[in-house]
Order: structure tokens, then sequence, then C-alpha cells
């Protein structure tokens, strides 16, 4: 449309990419700044980066503290390990569980699968806590499922559910489901069924066929359902704090700790530089692949 | 193939178990009359009525839901905004800027999005002397940032499939561009617009990581309460008010979808 | 194959009157997108009602050139002129052209009324008259009745309609039509051509169309233009470009030919002998342009402008005579094509029109033939 009035471009244009520069992307810079600057007693709880000293020169005064201590306390490694690693495992069992529901929705009849596909993103609507609230229902030693079991007469004594690796993992793969299921449906859906029969014509038995026709077509698909749980699990908070137990020290926690207990504003900006700094790349594939899926057409 | 397709529909069924028998107990347990909330002792409504007169939830459902309201708004016009760009401004200088800043916050750790925009306050009222406290205000702004995204990212990719022809054709027949806009694409791009407003209103509603950051003395949105109720441990009211936005949420959602179909109905989708 | 292209005579020819203004201008039109040129300094003059075909296939330039008519397009060289204004500056809703589109782009939230009700809404014109122009031009298309339909509830044949409903309702200085007849199935693709051409002279309305089939373009078209690259291949009526192709890409375009390689060995006043550079023959032409003694041409005669039997014994080729054995024999209904190799590894194809019931023709897979034709048959190609 070059007849259209480049002031008016312009403007559409102007108000999201100035609300995004100003309260997107500018704040990480400030971050950045007061991850370099130390903690103090007082509101803001940081010193100030610029500063005069005695002789009333202006000095900038960078402050690693917060970096060293990163790397010095085991601590926080271990938590960014854990984070990645729980990440990854969930991201991973998240597929497991999504991609053969993905795979029926997408051979489902055509005038079913809006509706299946609705199901898998219906719970996302209802509040996120709420649901992370079931599962304390369910689990806890008095819960649900113990009360089933003690019922019955399986168990004698509750099962420590709750406050477990097995609780976080649940949890996040409940929360999460949807967004793997989506992205691989959304590239299922297109594959034409009409190449499983020439793979199966070719004498591909059904297993072979998937192997050799479908998992590689759906790989995009896998790829960004992999990403859309990988990178908020990473930094995810609610569920380490509520379903996971003490050791369940996420990276996401561990900052949230800092910052609200205690009250050390540059550490939390250092660990989320550092977080950042760990997702730069998954998201920037993203937001390729994102740019890609837009730009195509 | 009929016993592939048969394990298929089992691990289907067993995923919609997985995603509704916590939803379902929620449900459920809100009618219990125990106030040990696991425990099933009899059918009760007490616990909607205690809901109903907890202040502190009440207050905050209705705070959220207004903020809710505003940033969804907000969020729609941003994102609108933006999805046009990234759809039909074609290579523009910093295009590829932009459309990492609309993207990016869709899988943004919201702890990280909650304390940066946290510290932009805090440096903003340093500076400039604004905001003066933080809570609505600074709490709808950072759910305007993050929800524009998600309706940049929906308004996008219905703009993809626009036939362009159509704004041609109405050109051609003699109408200007913002006429175009008004009678032609406006219509045409309302359900996703209207579908934009609905996640944006959600997600604001659901938001806590982001809230809890931003938000200052006095401004506690219902995650808010909520969660610090749950640190303290069940309460059936919980379970009430988790049926109640269960409820107006199908409600929401089966409104929304009838008024999508009419929509799309009339246009043919 | 000619039907609607037949003038009556006494019919207008103004493109054959040097003193006839061309209603439309393209001069020295360029436009390129990156480094493909995607119309290539295109000049033509269209006269007042004709219905003017550009006939070209995909990536030729025939859409662009359209759409630089309509306005959606701004050539990067060249001047359009439509009634004597220059267009260049006027945005498309200013322009006095209207255009149909080939995916017919029928706004799927209005009724057919409101469809074609829309260019009238932006003229700014009294709801009466607007009423009254729709429900006279509805009537034209034969689509009274299905005023309140929506485009989704109508028949592929239906929408066409309503497209070209809205794009005349306006009564636009020139119709532009993309593949007006593309999206309808081969049996309504016929009746509606006669209906098209029928509606222009009722109209009066000059109509310029982008096909990219040949059998439209020369049933409907007063005059056509062949597209190939951006460039105007050839211009002329459908029976000019195809009696007398001017190069070996138009022969070949527009119907089937058989072309062949010669040198001129003797040019009349009209006409010429050519001998063949590939095999023992001589084509003799006598109606074209003369050509220098030495010139090496190329020279295309049709399949149906040949004959052939059975050759004699000891038959060779000869003038405007080639002899070859039977490889494929192509029923077609109407007519048979046979192809025959001749002895040098090419193969010409001739046509049979299908005048009898025969199941058995007196030539069959194999046969030694003669394929001959008159020297009014043989075109030398100019270029």
């Amino acid at each position: 449309m070059s007849w259209r009035l480049p002031a008016g471009r312009t403007l559409v244009l102007a108000l999201p990419f100035a609300w995004l520069g100003l309260f997107f992307l500018f704040p990480f810079l400030i971050v950045a700044r007061i991850a370099l600057s130390e903690a103090a007693l007082g509101i803001p709880p940081y010193a100030p980066l610029l500063r005069r000293d005695e002789q009333g020169t202006l000095a900038i005064v960078l402050n690693l503290g917060a970096f060293a201590l990163l790397v010095e306390d085991s601590f926080y490694l271990d938590a960014y390990l854990r984070s990645l690693r729980v990440a990854s495992l969930s991201a991973l069992l998240c597929l497991l569980a999504g991609y053969p529901m993905a795979y029926a929705i997408a051979r489902a009849p055509e005038r079913r699968r809006n509706l299946l596909l609705l199901l898998v993103v219906l719970p996302f609507w209802t509040s996120f806590l709420l649901r992370v609230m079931a599962w304390i229902g369910l689990l806890a030693d008095n819960g649900v499922v113990n009360n089933i079991l003690l019922g019955l007469g399986l168990v004698t004594e509750p099962l420590r559910l709750l406050y477990t690796e097995t609780a976080l993992y649940l949890g996040i793969v409940y929360c999460y489901l949807p967004f793997m299921v989506l992205p691989l449906y959304a590239n299922l859906v297109k594959l034409d069924p009409a190449l499983l029969e020439a793979a199966s014509d070719l004498g591909a038995r059904p297993w072979r066929a998937f192997l050799a026709v479908t998992l590689p077509l759906s790989l995009p698909g896998i790829l960004a359902g992999f990403m859309l749980v990988f990178i908020p699990a990473v930094g995810e908070f609610v569920i380490p704090e509520l379903l996971g137990g003490p050791d369940a020290q996420l990276i996401g926690r561990v900052l949230w700790t800092e910052f609200f207990q205690n009250r050390d504003w540059p550490m939390a900006s250092a660990l989320a530089v550092v977080l950042l700094l760990l997702l730069v790349l998954p998201i920037a594939w993203f937001q390729h692949l994102q740019g890609r899926a837009g730009g195509g057409r | 193939m009929s016993g592939r397709l048969g394990r298929l529909w089992i691990a289907l069924g067993v995923g919609y178990a997985f995603l509704y028998i916590p939803i379902a107990l929620l449900v459920v347990l809100s009618f219990n009359d125990s106030r040990l909330v696991t425990l099933w002792t009899g059918f009760s409504l007490r616990w909607y009525a205690a809901l109903w007169h907890n202040d502190a939830l009440v207050t905050a459902a209705w705070l959220s839901v207004r903020i809710a309201a505003v940033a969804a708004t907000g969020a729609t016009a941003l994102g609108t905004a933006a999805g046009f760009a990234l759809a039909r401004f074609g290579a523009f200088r910093g295009r590829s800027l932009f459309g990492a800043m609309v993207a990016a916050p869709l899988v943004m750790p919201e702890v990280i999005t909650g304390l940066s925009l946290l510290l932009l306050f805090v440096a903003l009222a340093e500076a400039v002397g604004w905001p003066g406290e933080r809570g609505v205000t600074t709490v709808t702004i950072a759910h305007i940032t993050f929800a524009t995204a998600y309706v940049a990212v929906v308004v996008q990719s219905r703009l993809s499939d626009f036939d362009r022809s159509l704004e041609e054709a109405a050109l051609d027949l003699g109408a200007r561009p913002w006429r175009v806009f008004l009678l032609i694409t406006l219509p045409l791009i309302a359900p996703a617009l209207a579908a934009g407003w609905l996640l944006a209103f959600t997600l604001s509603l659901d938001d806590l990581v982001i809230a809890s950051f931003t938000s200052g003395p006095g401004a506690s949105t219902l995650p808010m309460v909520v969660f610090s109720a749950l640190k303290l441990g069940l309460t059936p009211e919980l379970f009430a008010l988790a049926t109640v936005i269960i409820v107006v949420v199908s409600f929401g959602l089966a409104l929304a979808l009838r008024l999508g179909r009419v929509a799309s109905a009339r246009v043919g989708g | 194959m000619q039907t609607a292209n037949v003038a009556p005579p006494g019919a207008p020819e103004p493109w054959r009157d040097p003193e006839a203004e061309p209603y439309v201008r393209i001069i020295g039109v360029t436009k390129r997108y990156g480094a493909t040129v995607a119309v290539d300094d295109v000049s033509l003059d269209i006269y007042r009602g004709e219905l003017f075909c550009l006939l070209g296939g995909s990536g030729s330039g025939k859409t662009t050139l359209l759409r630089m008519l309509a306005g959606f397009e701004r050539p990067d060289q060249g001047r359009i002129l439509i009634d004597g204004q220059d267009v260049a500056a006027v945005p498309p809703y200013a322009r006095p052209v209207n255009m149909m589109f080939q995916s017919y782009a029928l706004f799927p939230h209005m009724t057919v009324a409101q469809n074609v009700a829309f260019g009238l809404r932006m003229e700014g014109l009294p709801r009466a008259e607007i009423a009254a122009r729709v429900g006279a031009m509805l009537d034209l298309v034969r689509l009274t009745g299905l005023e309140r339909r929506r485009p989704h509830e109508l028949s592929g044949g239906q929408r066409q309609r309503v497209a070209l409903a809205r794009s005349l309702v306006k009564r636009p200085k020139l119709l532009l039509l993309d593949e007006p007849l593309g999206a309808l199935d081969k049996s309504l693709r016929e009746q509606t051509q006669f209906e098209l051409v029928n509606i222009q002279e009722r109209t009066g309305i000059t109509f310029i169309m982008v096909t990219h089939d040949q059998e439209e373009a020369m049933t409907m078209a007063t005059r056509l233009a062949v597209m190939h690259h951006g460039y105007l291949a050839q211009v002329g009526t459908p029976a000019e470009v195809y009696e007398y192709p001017q190069t070996r890409l138009v022969a070949e375009f527009l119907g089937t030919a058989n072309v062949f390689e010669g040198i001129v060995t003797k040019a009349g006043a009209t006409g010429a002998l050519v001998e063949s550079t590939e095999f023992d023959a001589v084509f003799e032409s006598d109606t074209d342009p003369p050509k220098p003694v030495g010139a090496r041409v190329f020279v295309a005669v049709r399949p149906e402008k040949m004959r052939v039997r059975k050759a004699a014994e000891g038959e060779r080729a000869g003038t405007n005579r080639l002899v070859g054995a039977v490889r494929d024999i192509a029923y077609y209904g109407d007519f048979f094509m046979f192809v025959v190799d001749l002895p040098d590894g090419r193969s010409v194809r001739v046509s049979q029109p299908n005048l009898a019931r025969v199941t058995e023709l007196p030539i069959t897979w194999g046969d030694r033939v003669a394929v001959d034709w008159p020297p009014l048959a043989t075109v030398v190609l100019p270029e």
C-alpha cells in the first residue's frame, strides 16, 4: 500500500514501539545497571552507580559483588542447573504426553477437531493458581489420593506425595501441556495424509512410516512446543513454591526470595541478568520461528 | 491401523482425564460441608456464602477485574497496531528489534518481566517523580506490556491469512484508505480482536508474579490474595472461588464461541 | 474456434483507422521488482468499446500491467493515459476504472446487494438512486432474488456475476478483468464467455481482460496481445495473430504449430521458397512479406491445414510435402491428431477432422504416410 500516508503508518508503528521500548526493553538496562551496584539499606535498597567521591569528582562505581557471589556460592549455580534440568525434563514429559494427543486430534474428523482442541486449551483459561491448588488437594498428606489409598487399605500411613520432585513435574506438565499440544497440532494437521498412504503403499509398516515421514516433518512443531514449555518453565516460580519441597530451589524461586525476603535487589538483578543470558539463545530462536511463521505468507 | 488409532484415542482420553480430574475435584470439593477440604462429609453451599462474605477476596476480585478490563483494552489497542505493523509494513527500519520486542514477552520468565518493570518504576519515580506510589496503575501498565504481545500475535496471524484483494477491491470501488479500514478490514478482523481482548483479560486476571513485583501496598490483586492464603493452607472458600471462576469462564467462552460462530457464519468462514 | 471476433461487415475497427483517438494509451511502461523486470517497455493503444485480451503464461507480466491500470502498482517508467488523462498520480479509489478480481474479492460480511452497492455508496449517491442502479445491474447479470444472500451462500457462477455487477455498476470508463473465468468449471466457462461478450456489447464499456487461456482470448477478444517475459510479443485481432504469427513463440503459444528451420532460396513479391536445413524438403509460401535470399528463417505450418494420406510407393519429400511413418494417433473426438516421424528424427503433427463415424481409420500405426499442404498454409515467420 505504497499510497498510504507515511504519517499514519508512523503513528501505528510508533505507539507500540515506544510502549514496548519503554516498558519492556529499557527496564532490562536498569536491571543490568542495578546488578552492578552495591546492596544498601534504604529505599531503594541499592547504592547509586554514579556518585561523587570525597573530592567531588564523579565516579562510576561498578560493583561485581553480586556476580562474584553468584559464581562462588554453589547454591546459585545449583539452582540454575536444577532449573535447566527440571525445565528440559518437563518439556520432554510434555512432549511425550502431548504428541499422541496432538496427533489424535489432527487425525480426528474435521468437524470434531476444534472441540477437541478447545478441550485442551480450556483449562488454560481458568485460574492458574487455583489449578495448582487442586494438585495440593490431590497430593497432600490428607489429600484425596491418600484418602482413597487409606480407604482402600492399600497403604497404612499416608504417602509423601506433595513437596516432592514428582509433584513438581506433575504440576509443570499439567500447567504447560497446552503449550506443547497447540504447536504440535498446528504442525500435524497440515501433514498430508497421502504422504503416510504413500509410505505404506511403498511397504512401510505404520511405525516405520511414522518414524520416516511424520516425525521428521513434525520436527518444527516439536521444537516450537519444546521451547514454549522450556523457556517459561526455567523461570517458573509458583509451581516449585507451592508443590515442590524446600529443596526445589529453582532459579525463579531463588530470585523471588532474594528480592522479597532478603531485599537484596542487586543480587536479584544479577540472577535475572544471568537467567536472561541463559535464555537469550532459545528466545532469539523462538522469535526467529515466530517471525518466519508471521512473515511467511 | 485401527489398533493404532485405538491406542491414540486412549492416549487422548488419558490426556483429557489428566487435564480435567483436578478441575472436577475443585468443583466437587467446593460443595463439601467439611472444613477439612479433602475429606467429604456432606453436601453444602456454606463455603459459597463464606466466600461472599470474605471481604479481602471480594475486594481483590473486583480490583483484578477492573485492572484486567483496562489492561485488556490497552493491550488490544497496542497489540493491534503492533500486529498490523508486523503483518503489513514489510521491511521497515528496526523491524527485527520491533519483532523481538513483540515476541519476547510471550516466553520471558515472569520473574524477569516483573523485576525489570518494578526497577523501571522505581527508577522513574526517582528521576521524574512518577509513579509516586505503586499500585493499580503500575500493575495495569505491566499487564498491558506483556498482554500486548499475545494480542499482536493473534492479530498478526489473522492478518496474514487476510485476502488483500478485498481491500484492493474496496479501494478500486472508490473507498479511501481509512474507509477501507473501517468498512472492510476492521469488521473482518473483529473476531481476532475479540479473541485477543479475552486472552489479555484472562492473562491479567491470572497473573501473580508480575503483579506481586509491580504492585504496592493497598493494591492486592486476586491472585496475590489467593497466593498468601494458599501459603497458609487450603481453605474451602478457595475451592468455592475456583468453581465460581470456572463457571464464569465457561459461560464467557461459550458466549464468545457462539458470537464467533455467528461472525464466521456471516463471513462464511 | 472463432465466433465472436469474426467481424460482421462494416463493424468498426478503429485500430485500422490512423485518425482514431486511442482511449487507453500505455506508453513505454516498465515495472521492476528488484532485479526482475515484470513489465518491459510496453506500449499499447486500446480503443473505446474494445474487449482487449492480455494473453500470456504465468509470470508474463499481464497481471502486473492490469494492476498498473487499476492503480495498485506504479510504473517505474512510462505513462498511462485513460481517456486523455494521465493517471500516474491518481490513486485507485479516484480512477475511473474498476476491476473484477480473479478471486472475485467479494466482501464476505456483506450481502449481494451491499456488495454491489458499495461503490455507489462510496460516491455518496442518494439511497434511491443506489437502489435503482443496483436493481438494474442485478437484473442485467440475472441475480434478481438473491439480493440478501451472502457470498458464501452462492454458487461459483453466481459469485462471478456478483463480482461483475459490482465492478460494472459504477459505469467505469474501463473495466479490468483478471482471469474472470478462471475459477469456473469448463462447462460453465463457455456459456459465461458469451454472456460476458454480450454484456460488454450492451454496456459499451471498454474491457481489458487478462487470461492464460488462449481459447478464451480467441473467442472473446476484439484484439489480443500475447505477452511473454514482460514484453508484448504480438498485438492484433485473434485471426491476425493466429494466421500471421510474427514469431516462433507466438506461433507455438497460440494453437499448435509445426516449426521448421530453413534458408530462403527464392523470394517473390509475396511469398518465398525456403529450403529446409533439417531435411530434404522445400517450403513454399505465397502470402508472406518478402525476405532476402539466403536469410535463415523459421517456417510454421498448423496441423489442421495439412493433409495426411498413405504414401505412394517410393514417394519422397518435396515441395510442401513430407514423408514419414505414423508413430501416434490421438483421438480427440472432433478430430484425430497424427504424429508422424520423419526420417531424420524430427516429427510433425497433422490433424484430420472426424467427419464420419469411423472406428477404423485407413491409416494406422507404422504406416508410411505423406503429409502435404497448400502454399497458403505456409507461414514464413518474419523474425
